[in-house]
């Protein structure tokens, strides 16, 4: 099975208000708010760390769940995101879009 | 506002978060719209970095929307650098106001790649003449409407704003028919508002009471004639411990000089950027505190005012005219073209002149003077 890379979408906005997560398509202006999980694939969504890494490390380290649901269930809401734009995906490390580069808060 | 911002501003409201910041770039304009409020001399703008130290503070205290403003924001020279750090570093969701005329194909590119909410130009009137009677620049309506077809066919969101005074009174329909052909939206503002040296001069270019009367009767902008026209009905207690509005709550101003206040509309200096963190003159400041301690039931005159649940009282407004807890006349007009009914603060002005305000940035309380009357 091919790995999967996230990165965040340059053209959205976003920030974290009280722990939850907003953020704004940079397509139609449309507003989200991110559920933990999706809060965690966001934040974790450097280009360079695989899914299956992400999973492990941050969703399976923090919640009860069996590796291979919870990155079935991951990638799913991962390509759920990135029919919205909020992140991209790809099967290849993702280089950051933007020159900057920067950093969510 | 979307069922979902509107949860996202309970919840800032909730936790002391600005959530929507205005930011004034500079003051200086390449117009001189013949209503605006502002000096447009340069008294010593922030430097690049003193915005960039800003606006990380600013995304560190939460705030999401960010609107940049001016004057007119393309004269700084490192606008997209503001822009740039505002987007790539710190994820904001970006507005600009700007009158557009320096916007080209390459301009307008560039900003669609930054990527920006929305891009709001001034149009004042359909007709060159009248626009550019207010502008005081030949030529500038062309160019903004050049301008706004260049961001529009980036698919950029594009909004006139358009001012409601007397050289264009007659203007407005055909203001929302271009915007209509060319794809584009458009708000429709009658509040001329006072300089922001407290000088009311410019309050005479409003529209007159008949004319702001016939405007909100016209159902392709207000919907439902007769309820728009039609007097709330009074709240109950918990209606009177309703917030007067956003400013200083979830939503506040700085200056090119770094001065913060509650709104662009509402000149009590709250604190400098560049003498303290932002955050300690949002939380701290003992005059945001002030206008944030103020519920509808405070109000001298409005809170027992026929119109106090559907009123578009502005605080800032009320300030400027001498009490941030007083009446706003410009709004107590507005509310009787809507109705027909005089508000508390109109029937109780038997000819008494109300002392005026002169705001400097960041004066203190003893310094503030005492400049003038209502003719």
């Amino acid at each position: 099975m091919s790995r999967l890379y996230l990165a965040r979408n340059p053209r959205v906005a976003a920030r974290s208000l009280d722990g939850e997560m907003m953020i704004m398509s940079g397509r139609d202006s449309t507003l989200f708010t991110l559920n933990k999980t999706a809060t965690i694939l966001w934040q974790a969504a450097d280009g360079t760390t695989p899914l299956d890494k992400i999973v492990e490390q941050k969703i399976c380290a923090e919640y009860e769940v069996e590796p291979g649901e919870a990155l079935k269930d991951a990638e799913a809401l991962a390509r759920d995101l990135a029919s919205h734009g909020i992140l991209q995906i790809s099967e290849e490390p993702i280089v950051p879009e933007n020159p900057a580069g920067g950093a969510s808060r | 506002m979307s069922d979902l911002l509107e949860q996202m501003t309970e919840k800032a409201l909730r936790n002391n978060i600005p959530l929507s910041v205005q930011l004034d770039l500079t003051y200086r304009c390449n117009e001189r719209c013949v209503h605006c409020y502002l000096d447009h001399e340069d008294h010593g703008e922030m430097t690049t970095a003193d915005i960039k130290h800003l606006l990380d503070q600013m995304a560190e205290a939460g705030v999401f929307i960010l609107t940049l403003s001016g004057g007119e924001i393309f004269l700084r020279k490192d606008f997209f650098e503001i822009l740039e750090h505002a987007r790539f570093e710190r994820q904001f969701c970006v507005k600009l106001k700007t009158n557009a005329i320096m916007i080209h194909e390459r301009e307008a590119a560039r900003i669609r790649d930054i990527g920006v909410e929305s891009v709001q130009i001034s149009i004042y009137s359909h007709r060159p003449e009248v626009h550019d009677g207010i502008t005081l620049v030949p030529g500038s309506l062309q160019r903004s409407l050049d301008a706004a077809r260049f961001l529009k066919s980036q698919g950029l969101r594009v909004i006139f704003a358009n001012v409601l005074m007397v050289h264009n009174s007659q203007d407005y329909r055909g203001v929302r028919a271009l915007a209509a052909e060319m794809g584009v939206e458009c708000t429709l503002d009658p509040t001329i508002t006072p300089m922001m040296d407290g000088n009311r001069s410019v309050l005479s270019l409003g529209v007159h009471p008949d004319t702001l009367h016939e405007v909100f009767r016209d159902k392709a902008l207000v919907g439902e004639v007769d309820e728009f026209c039609t007097i709330a009905a009074p709240g109950d207690e918990n209606a009177l411990s309703a917030l007067p509005c956003s400013a200083g709550h979830t939503t506040c101003y700085v200056s090119p000089y770094g001065d913060v206040f509650p709104c662009v509309q509402f000149p009590l200096a709250t604190g400098n950027v560049r003498t303290q963190r932002f955050l300690d003159i949002w939380r701290y400041s003992d005059r945001m505190n002030e206008v944030r301690s103020i519920r509808l039931k405070h109000l001298t005159t409005c809170s027992s005012c026929s119109h106090i649940a559907g009123c578009s009282r502005c605080p800032g407004l009320a300030f400027m005219e001498g009490n941030m807890r007083g009446p706003s006349s410009l709004d107590c007009e507005k509310s009787f073209a809507r109705t027909g009914v005089p508000s508390a603060n109109m029937l109780a002005k038997k000819g008494p002149s109300a002392n005026l305000v002169q705001i400097r940035p960041n004066a203190a309380p003893e310094e503030v003077r005492q400049t003038g009357a209502i003719a």
